[in-house]
């Protein structure tokens, strides 16, 4: 067991745990951070998805000692923030939310997307989502949840 | 002005699902929580001769057959009682449950799984249709190896063929498809109160208290079981929970401490049950203008080691083999086939999607062999009201299928595409009709499940909706209240209907069948309706209802003859692609659908149905290739097993028409199922279009269609 700090959501933590745990057990298990799912276990899904260091990842395939240093954001960080709101409030809107096991993983994908394009096309808004697994919803109220995020959300990402 | 009833809102569980706030059956906390894991017989077919286990550090059990309190029976109640809790003395499938590892860390679980050790005595195996069929491993089932068993007829097929001129015969077949539920089986079992209590992610709690209680030796009284928020579920957690919920309850029956069952991805895909696969062989025979005179089928359906609800999938199939189509004679055989497959179960259309599969095929066959417009040749034949059903009963629906058909042609400029493309040229237009009986099959509605709901307004003036129906996404806790504040003129906001809790809703049936919102919605309308007439009765007021069967819907379960639905949802789908001439590789260009509905109680909520059980079934046609090989899934991780991404299909075009159904709530019909039902055949279609040649299996691979490339 090492002693391994990172910043999450925000704020300085450390954890004990062996080097090669899944950032996704730390996360759900130790922390309690549930907004975080586990749909595959293999990096397929996105269900766990999360930003380190600002880039969208699956936590499943992280082991956390190479999370030592950097920045974690789950939904429960972002959730109550205006990128959260926003995103939240444009799914709900738009119908983008089925079952529902799969959308905490589409918002993060939605918010690493328009912080780097704030107004996607619809094929970018496809390729950012890409890596997130829907069986429900077919994708195409999503897509719409993502525009109409983009056009709320102006100067927010 | 009251607002329309289909005019959209936003759904009540959105916020919180999409927040990551709502808890699912994984993210629940528990005091002194317990791991589960199933330990299973790896052979197909074996006698097991002995189960070795090592001894287990404190705290961990392994629990098997011998752990059955007494008097409890080692079989798991479902339709019928064959499939047993652990198995008996002999493997009949691969993965078949053998006992269950218990203990507080789930490494050690892994461990101590690794070294149990099972010695078998092989049997042979049987695995396809025709090995089952010809008793390769022996009698599964009965003396033939066929559940059911089925014969319908319709007009004379015996004249019928006398009076043809060619008999045009062919093989059609449909393989396997997993759900993909994105979140995977779970459930949580303890022992609190003197009762057992299973959490479950389901779509049938009362299933899974009925499956169990003779498990137990207890009465249902003493089973509670709570519905888990459901992370998607399209059949495949109809049957199965009560699978992994019947050694769960002798676990807590032995250890009393709550217990965790979730399985992971890869248990999930390799040892879960899947989409029957189907075979048709048609014999059709036509009249020298090409008319058809008499057709005859013979249908089987690959049910695996154990019947679960096969007999009633293969009703469906063989009920839906005619489309949307009044076929003058027929004659259908419709087999449910034992082998040592992994059983078959419960997915999304139930039986319907290969039916219609086989049936649209077969008369896009016959058109294009007669050098006609498939479209052409299918309106001929488009079923009306007053027809004759391949049940002999009568169609009473209007049937609106050029009006949708008109709509397609015209968002999709179908018109001036097919005058365009010639077949052969690379670019092909594919155009399915379906139509999906909603609600149970036959007399299950009435006989069978009896549905009952209960609704309470309290003290403050909010009402609460008592029922055991599940959201498992496709919006009953939105619908069901939406019902209930249009009658009420009551906002939505005081409105409840909660995960159901077996000790607190009356049982108004499984969510299954596209039957919630139609059949339950219903009683939700009569009950408001009573409610809002007692409204100022008392500060409480409780108002309990019954289903009531519609009248005219005669059924013989006996026979099989009759009303086999009392209305059906219709539609059709158009899908345009373009095969790569070098790689075989196939992009749909474009998805238009028109559906018939009854009327929408949420247009957004039916567009998100619409969208999600198109691309599945596309996913079915096209992507999702699942081959069974020695007893065993060979794609078993959701990278090899392809489902559909954001990346595979363009935005598509929905469309309703309105035909109100009187009685649905506010005149809707099911429609859950139906829209997954036309996106296979219009994908093959296309592809057929697009080669100028015929395709006779699902999914359409790029190696597939290189394969009918080379064929003569």
């Amino acid at each position: 067991m090492t002693e391994i700090a990172f910043v999450l959501n925000n704020k300085k933590i450390s954890v004990e745990a062996e080097g090669a745990t899944r950032l996704l057990d730390i996360l759900r298990e130790d922390l309690g951070l549930t907004a975080v799912k586990e749909g595959c276990g293999e990096g397929e899904c996105g269900a766990c998805s999360v930003l380190k260091d600002g880039l969208l990842v699956n936590s499943c395939m992280v082991p956390i000692g190479t999370v030592a240093g950097c920045s974690i954001e789950t939904l429960e960080g972002l959730r109550n923030s205006d990128e959260g709101r926003c995103i939240i409030d444009a799914f709900a809107d738009s119908g983008a939310v089925q079952c529902g096991f799969c959308t905490p993983g589409m918002v993060m994908a939605s918010i690493a997307l328009l912080r780097v394009n704030a107004h996607p096309t619809i094929d970018e808004i496809k390729v950012g989502l890409s890596g997130n697994l829907c069986r429900c919803t077919g994708y195409d109220m999503i897509i719409k949840g993502v525009q109409l995020a983009s056009e709320r959300g102006e100067g927010i990402w | 002005m009251k607002k329309r009833i289909s005019d959209s809102i936003r759904r009540v569980d959105a916020f919180d699902k999409a927040g990551g706030i709502t808890k699912y059956i994984s993210d629940m906390d528990f005091e002194d929580l317990q791991y589960g894991r199933l330990v299973r017989a790896l052979r197909s077919h074996a006698r097991i001769k002995s189960i070795k286990s090592p001894k287990l550090p404190d705290g961990y059990y392994f629990i098997t057959k011998d752990d059955i309190p007494t008097g409890g029976k080692n079989e798991i109640q479902q339709i019928s009682n064959d499939w047993p809790v652990f198995v008996k003395d002999e493997v009949l499938f691969y993965g078949e449950t053998v006992g269950m590892l218990v203990g507080p860390d789930r490494q050690k679980i892994l461990d101590l799984e690794d070294a149990i050790s099972i010695e078998y005595e092989e049997l042979e195996e049987a695995f396809s249709i025709d090995e089952g069929l010809a008793l390769k491993s022996g009698k599964i089932y009965g003396e033939d190896n066929c559940y059911g068993d089925y014969h319908l007829n319709k007009g004379d097929v015996k004249k019928g063929f006398a009076e043809a001129v060619t008999v045009f015969e062919e093989e059609i077949n449909t393989g396997y498809q997993e759900h993909v539920y994105m979140e995977p089986q779970g459930l949580v079992g303890y022992y609190e109160n003197g009762k057992y209590v299973i959490i479950a992610s389901s779509q049938c709690p009362f299933y899974i208290k009925k499956a169990i209680s003779p498990v137990l030796n207890t009465d249902q009284d003493n089973i509670v079981i709570k519905q888990a928020t459901t992370g998607g579920a399209f059949g495949g957690k109809e049957h199965f929970p009560d699978i992994i919920a019947a050694p769960l309850a002798v676990a807590v029956d032995v250890i009393r401490k709550p217990i965790q069952v979730v399985f992971d991805r890869k248990e999930d895909l390799s040892f879960t049950a899947k989409r029957h696969p189907s075979r048709g062989i048609f014999r059709t025979g036509l009249d020298a203008k090409g008319n058809i005179v008499a057709m005859d089928v013979d249908v089987t359906i690959n049910a695996g080691a154990y019947m679960s609800c096969s007999n009633i999938v293969l009703q469906r199939a063989i009920f839906s083999i005619n489309s949307v189509y009044d076929i003058a004679n027929v004659h259908v055989h419709g087999r449910s086939v034992a082998t040592n497959a992994f059983p078959s179960d419960a997915f999304r259309g139930f039986g319907a999607p290969q039916g219609l599969f086989l049936a649209e095929m077969h008369m896009s066959h016959i058109a294009r062999n007669l050098g006609i417009s498939p479209v052409e040749y299918k309106r001929r034949y488009f079923m009306k009201k007053g027809d004759t059903t391949i049940t002999n009963g009568i169609m009473h629906d209007e049937v609106k299928l050029e009006e949708m058909l008109e709509k397609v042609y015209a968002a999709g400029s179908i018109e001036e595409k097919l005058a365009e493309y010639t077949p052969g040229s690379g670019r092909g237009i594919g155009i399915s009709f379906y139509q999906h009986g909603a609600g149970f099959t036959g007399n299950g509605e009435q006989e069978i499940i009896k549905a009952k709901l209960k609704m309470l307004k309290h003290g403050d003036g909010n009402v609460e909706i008592l029922l055991s129906n599940v959201e498992m996404g496709q919006g009953l806790q939105t619908t069901f209240p939406k019902i209930a504040a249009q009658v009420l003129e009551i906002p939505i906001e005081m409105i409840s209907c909660d995960n159901p809790d077996t000790s607190k809703v009356p049982n108004s049936g499984p969510t299954v069948a596209s039957r919630s919102l139609m059949v339950v919605g219903k009683l939700v309308e009569r009950a408001s309706r009573e409610l809002k007439e007692r409204w100022d009765e008392d500060e409480e007021v409780e108002v309990l209802v019954n289903y009531i069967h519609p009248e005219g819907c005669e059924w013989d379960q006996a026979t099989l003859q009759g009303d086999a639905y009392p209305t059906y949802g219709w539609g059709v789908c158009a899908i345009e692609v373009e095969v790569d001439p070098a790689t075989a590789e196939v992009e749909t260009k474009g998805i238009w659908t028109a559906h018939d509905v009854g009327v929408a109680i949420d247009e957004m909520i039916v567009h998100g149905q619409v969208n999600g059980g198109v691309i599945q079934a596309l996913g079915y046609g096209s992507l999702e290739k699942l081959d069974y090989k020695d007893g065993k899934f060979q794609q078993n991780t959701l990278a090899d097993y392809i489902i559909p991404t954001s990346m595979d299909f363009p935005m598509m075009s929905s469309q309703l028409i309105e035909n109100p159904y009187e009685n649905g709530p506010f005149g809707a019909k099911g429609l859950g199922e139906l829209v997954f039902d036309g996106g296979a055949s219009a994908f093959a279609d296309a592809v057929e279009y697009a080669i100028g040649k015929k395709v006779y299996k699902i999914p359409v691979t790029p190696e597939y269609i290189m394969e009918v490339k080379n064929r003569d």
